[in-house]
């Protein structure tokens, strides 16, 4: 069984700060991380991996320094590791990017797994991932919280839900997109990381994949969308909170407040 | 480590061993240390991440990482509790260097293997209630019968004696010829005549466990002798000059960590109306202490890469110790005293740093120790 994990490296926004001029993400002196969502992945495909013995590539796309977080997920346990990178993928939205990234993967064998984050910290989205999935014509299912069961032709998997979960049986191949509550990921270990570096790193650039891409389907120009403007989310009032009444008053309350701001 | 600048891999390891230190062990390391107890659980946590194999070889199931790589433990390790830096300092650089360097391929294979897995925590039994500074006094004795050794005796401050399963016992096996009879032994706390005393109360590095340990008639194989009889002496010097620098590593993290705490309390803390950052007392204080430390920390590095290199470390190990166990003492006293009252008040944890320091300036050697390593090697 092989599982590939899709990860982005991304700046720690634990801390962020925005450019009130430009409004960009000051990305100066921001330490960087695996993405949270991502790393729940890798550590789910490791706990697979322990099960059935299933070899793990770990995948990312970006520029020459994300080398560090697949250092990092090859010191976690992850056997293998393939960095896509090429100046043409610059300026990738998400529709240009999980083209790459399909590409990337038909290039390197269908797995049996496919599990990318539900969403990065940096932009949010949640596209990527579920594009991936529609471009390799593969089920998926996201926001996974856990995986029941797993064998060679399917898959058992808890999705969160708004008010609930689903439980899923989907065929594999496939793809899953983590959350944070699929898996606590682990600590590298010492050896893991001398182990990480006596790597080689694979690099998948526009001239491995231009059979299966044009360029007007990558970078700039096969960007659909565009970053119209970003700025800091604003802080909302406060809530009230409504006691010392009884049942009665406090639908009453409730009702007059709704009325009052045009909901009901 | 090439000039001044760690390497990607060890950038990437000291990553993991702050990580571990900010998640694993600041939520515990007061309690700890009010409770004068180690965690246990903290042990295994640690052997998942291999932190007890880190400088030696995977032939024998270490992680492979160099010298350089234990220090950068030992320092973020150290930030945090200085109790933890201990405790991985004597298993590292006393207990498994020794055998290290001295077992034979079996003893490596049976004694090493388990230790440097984590799977079992060693101790240095050198120190005796009348031989400190001058190991020389030794009094352990191990009279030789047949195929074994009769070993008796007592041990002192036996640094993680109260949970280890490996000691090396340092003993007499030729009482006429002083310090050239004695000899080093791989003694299980198994063995009958074994027996390890209450944790000894400390002002500082509470956690750790620090007994005495007295040795009544244990039989011990002979094939458990590391290196010679009457190689004693020279095997415990060897294995302290490297410990030396994991103290000094440790004396820069217990340092690091008091201006680290300090950072944030004088941004906070507001005096005559604003915060005491803003006072150059306080701003000429932090650049004077962090300067000093790293300088401390340059001086660990260099040690550590003569060691790596295979080069005379023993003096650049003995000055990075003295220089960088005096610099931690000022230090946490400095940033106590920027603190004011709280840094005296056990709610901070700069008090019990401050406490912490003092061992590093006499454990594996006193400074005026290291003065007589030092002046020895300039041959004045």
């Amino acid at each position: 069984m092989k599982i590939i994990v899709c990860i982005k490296q991304v700046p720690d926004t634990v801390d962020v700060k925005i450019d009130p001029k430009t409004g960009n993400l000051i990305r100066e002196g921001l330490p960087v991380i695996i993405n949270p969502d991502d790393k729940a992945g890798i550590e789910a495909a490791l706990a697979i991996k322990e099960q059935t013995g299933a070899t793990i590539q770990v995948v990312s796309m970006g520029p020459p320094q994300a080398d560090v977080a697949l250092r990092e997920a090859l010191a976690m346990g992850c056997d293998e590791a393939v960095l896509i990178s090429a100046r043409e993928f610059g300026g990738s939205d998400t529709y240009a990017t999980s083209g790459i990234i399909a590409a990337a993967i038909r290039k390197l064998g269908m797995p049996e797994i496919l599990i990318t984050g539900r969403q990065a910290i940096d932009g949010d989205t949640a596209q990527v991932g579920p594009q991936i999935g529609e471009k390799l014509h593969i089920p998926q299912v996201s926001y996974v919280e856990e995986i029941q069961e797993v064998t060679a032709d399917h898959l058992i998997v808890k999705r969160q839900f708004e008010d609930g979960y689903h439980i899923i049986k989907i065929k594999t191949p496939c793809l899953l997109t983590a959350i944070g509550e699929l898996a606590k990921p682990r600590y590298m270990t010492v050896s893991g990381i001398v182990e990480a570096y006596n790597k080689e790193i694979k690099v998948l650039g526009f001239e491995e994949l231009k059979d299966d891409l044009e360029l007007d389907m990558i970078g700039t120009k096969g960007s659909p969308t565009n970053v119209y403007q970003s700025f800091p989310k604003q802080l909302k009032a406060p809530g009230t909170v409504l006691k010392d009444m009884s049942d009665d008053e406090l639908v009453a309350a409730i009702m007059a407040k709704l009325e009052e701001k045009h909901v009901i | 480590m090439e000039g001044f600048k760690l390497t990607k891999t060890q950038e990437l390891q000291r990553e993991l061993f702050h990580t571990f230190a900010e998640n694993e062990i600041r939520p515990i390391a007061r309690d700890m240390d009010e409770a004068e107890e180690y965690s246990m659980e903290l042990v295994k946590k640690m052997q998942k991440c291999h932190f007890f194999g880190i400088p030696y070889s995977k032939e024998y199931g270490g992680a492979g990482a160099d010298v350089l790589t234990y220090t950068l433990a030992m320092e973020e390790l150290s930030k945090v509790d200085a109790s933890t830096g201990i405790t991985l300092s004597v298993h590292t650089s006393l207990c498994c260097s020794c055998i290290n360097e001295f077992g034979t391929e079996e003893q490596k294979q049976t004694y090493l293997r388990p230790l440097i897995d984590g799977s079992k925590i060693g101790c240095f039994a050198l120190t005796e209630p009348n031989a400190g500074t001058d190991a020389s006094g030794v009094q352990k004795e191990a009279k030789k019968e047949g195929d074994h050794y009769i070993l008796n005796g007592t041990s002192i401050f036996t640094t993680n004696s109260g949970f280890a399963d490996t000691f090396i016992v340092f003993a007499l096996t030729d009482k006429s010829k002083g310090p050239k009879g004695m000899s080093a032994f791989i003694v299980d706390r198994t063995m009958p005549g074994v027996s390890v005393g209450t944790n000894i109360p400390r002002m500082g590095i509470r956690a750790a466990s620090n007994c005495e340990v007295a040795y009544e008639d244990v039989v011990v194989p002979a094939d458990r002798l590391l290196g010679q009889e009457g190689k004693g002496y020279k095997i415990a010097m060897q294995a302290l000059a490297g410990g030396r620098i994991g103290i000094g590593a440790q004396s820069v993290g217990i340092a690091q960590g008091a201006i680290n705490e300090a950072m944030k309390y004088v941004k906070e803390r507001k005096q005559f109306g604003k915060p005491i950052s803003k006072f150059q007392n306080t701003q000429f204080k932090l650049a004077e202490m962090q300067t000093k430390v790293d300088a401390a920390r340059l001086m660990v590095w260099r040690a550590a890469q003569a060691k790596d290199a295979h080069e005379n470390y023993a003096p650049l190990a003995a000055m990075c110790k003295l220089f960088a166990s005096d610099v931690v003492n000022e230090v946490t006293r400095g940033c106590v005293q920027l603190f004011g009252g709280y840094g005296y008040s056990r709610e901070y944890p700069v008090e019990r740093m401050m406490r912490d320091a003092k061992i590093t300036e006499i454990y594996e050697g006193t400074s005026e120790a290291m003065k007589m390593v030092i002046s020895g090697s300039m041959k004045i």
